[in-house]
């Protein structure tokens, strides 16, 4: 699959990614977004002109630097037992807590 | 632990358009001749006795009292706090104790990052009441080297925009031109310098946040290597992007915060062991024998003509000290806005899916179901750029589009960061405007997201590649409003751009 301007991204599918993003939107936002979504995917098309096939791809810079076959672990940290935050001190940040448990309206719909 | 809380004080919470036609405002701000202190001066001055810290921070404190309804860089302050750490600070010199290197040092700390007892907004209503429960490792290390935080800086929401206009607290006004913007995504930072509402502040750079907004409110602005500073504490936007570092009045002073900030961290994976060198040592040599690379591909179409005429300048000033200058070639430059935006995004849709309701943050009222509190939480907690931006990176990694946009992404990004090593075997740095324009108007861009993004087309490019960056000053326009200078260098070659840096200064 390439990336064409052609390609435009229905309200269906504006739909289908505000699910698997967890966002709610409304009848306003929905063809905003896909408005905005259409613009960008075409400016960003221009990047087919390049010609990757024989190029590996990057996911950040440590990995341009550092040698191959470098031991990864060493970018672990070693397994040991260490103190972290206390469990009161996170709690409190939560919107609802009974002080152990995080709450959470029903998870199962009837 | 008290703090005051300013978010959105005399602002509209989402002022856009209606901020560019209110009358009253004033159409020009802080001229900066006036009296400012450098960061140096300000520690030299509490490690002599000649200056107290607690007029220090008193003086910072007016300040912002006097200028933060008009600027709204500030969003919280931790005044009592900074009031009686400096007070200590006073006393230990009183009694004649050597001081740690920063001490009573009056700094600004950029709300996507985490200070124990301050909030942490990240400029978005969906972390409205965080308080974080621990203090972010850069802050940390500010803090154990003596600096004082005097509170917490506004910013783009979650650290995504170019004009510091998507806060949910209200956008920043650019001290030198009100009615400009002061730069995203961390205008605040940018701003509070230029206002002198601190002796200096930490920013992040994600895209060129740091860089841009030093550019448009005429401070400096530093990007350190990725690595080089620990991210430990920092609310994640795009992890492979994202980095911490300092705007400042002066080069030297970015320099003496870098070499507090530098270092391997081990509660930050992703943090360099490369060792940290002295960055002050060589600041101040004379530059005669470097070697500037000037790129073509960033004086094209879409510069300003007074930008280029100050960047040119600029050269002209090193090439009169003795750098050699010479043209390198960044072919795929003009690749790197689209390929920014794809992968930007895509970690975005990943890092910002934690926000969910349950754990920290907002949560939506009167949801009967968790997926219905899901979706109702981040859609009343989310502004319109994140969600836009979630959308396009959850977009470009769905089933049947990874490749064709966050692989062909990678993909870019590996020749663009071939690009820079194989310019950097045959120059020291690289020197080119920060951004296209100086500042633009509030309001101006806000309805076009890729005219948005264009703003930011001469510092992703470090960005993606993973190379250090500083924006100095270098002028201003016929308007008045200031223009930077970008000083590109290899990774890890921190002091060789500081000194090229002050040497501009």
């Amino acid at each position: 699959m390439s990336l064409t301007p052609r390609e435009k991204v229905s309200i269906e599918e504006v739909r289908h990614i505000a699910a698997l993003s967890n966002l709610h939107l409304t009848s306003d936002e929905e063809p905003a977004m896909q408005r905005d979504l259409n613009a960008i995917l075409e400016y960003v098309a221009q990047l087919n002109e390049l010609d990757t096939t024989k190029v590996e791809p990057m996911a950040q810079v440590g990995e341009m630097l550092a040698p191959r076959d470098e031991d990864s672990r060493r970018f672990l940290r070693q397994d040991l037992l260490l103190p972290s935050l206390d469990r009161e001190a996170v709690m409190q940040c939560a919107p609802e807590t009974d002080g152990v448990f995080f709450k959470v309206p029903k998870v199962i719909e009837r | 632990m008290t703090f005051e809380t300013l978010a959105g004080q005399g602002v509209d919470k989402y002022p856009g358009t209606e901020m560019t036609s209110k009358t009253d405002a004033p159409k020009t701000g802080t001229s900066r001749t006036n009296k400012v202190d450098s960061l140096v001066t300000v520690r030299d001055g509490v490690a002599a006795g000649t200056l107290k810290a607690v007029s220090a921070v008193e003086g910072y404190l007016s300040t912002i009292g006097a200028r933060n309804r008009e600027i709204n860089a500030y969003l919280s302050l931790h005044n009592e706090s900074a009031l009686a750490k400096a007070a200590l600070v006073d006393e230990a010199a009183a009694r004649g104790e050597k001081l740690p290197p920063l001490a009573g040092v009056p700094i600004g700390i950029k709300d996507v990052l985490t200070v124990k007892g301050l909030p942490a907004t990240a400029g978005s209503m969906i972390l409205k009441d965080y308080l974080p429960p621990y203090t972010s490792s850069a802050v940390a290390r500010l803090e154990a080297a003596g600096a004082i935080v005097l509170g917490k800086l506004n910013c783009d929401e979650f650290a995504m925009g170019s004009s510091n206009e998507n806060s949910a607290y209200g956008a920043v006004r650019n001290p030198v031109a009100l009615d400009h913007v002061p730069g995203g995504s961390s205008g605040g930072s940018a701003a509070a310098v230029a206002a002198n509402m601190a002796a200096a502040t930490l920013g992040t750079d994600t895209g060129g946040s740091i860089r841009q907004p030093a550019s448009y409110c005429g401070v400096v602005g530093l990007l350190p290597t990725y690595g080089r500073v620990s991210r430990y504490g920092l609310i994640a936007f795009a992890s492979s992007l994202d980095r911490v570092g300092p705007l400042t009045h002066t080069v030297e002073d970015a320099a003496v915060l870098l070499h507090v900030l530098a270092g391997h961290d081990p509660l930050d994976a992703t943090s360099s062991e490369e060792p940290v060198p002295d960055y002050l040592a060589g600041l101040k040599k004379p530059v005669d024998g470097l070697r500037i690379g000037v790129p073509p591909e960033y004086f094209g179409d879409g510069l300003d003509p007074e930008v280029r005429a100050a960047v040119e300048n600029a050269i002209e000033k090193l090439r009169a000290q003795g750098c050699k200058v010479q043209t390198v070639s960044l072919p795929h430059t003009r690749y790197a806005v689209p390929a920014y935006y794809l992968l930007a995004t895509a970690e975005a849709s990943s890092n910002l899916a934690r926000f969910d309701g349950v754990r920290y943050g907002y949560r939506a009222q009167d949801a009967s179901t968790l997926s219905a509190m899901y979706r109702n939480s981040r859609d009343e907690g989310f502004g319109a750029e994140v969600k836009r931006r979630i959308l396009l990176g959850t977009y470009a990694l769905s089933s049947g589009y990874y490749d064709a946009y966050y692989r062909k992404a990678q993909q870019v990004r590996t020749l663009l960061t071939q690009d820079f090593l194989k310019a950097f075997a045959e120059v020291d740095a690289i020197v080119t405007p920060t951004a296209p324009t100086p500042a633009f108007k509030i309001g101006e861009k806000t309805d076009d997201p890729v005219a948005m993004y264009l703003a930011d087309i001469y510092t992703v490019t470090a960005s993606l590649a993973g190379i250090c960056g500083l924006s100095v000053p270098a002028g201003v326009s016929k308007d008045g409003l200031p223009i930077g200078v970008q000083i590109l260098g290899k990774h890890f070659a921190e002091s060789t751009i500081l000194q090229l840096g002050h040497a501009l200064a």
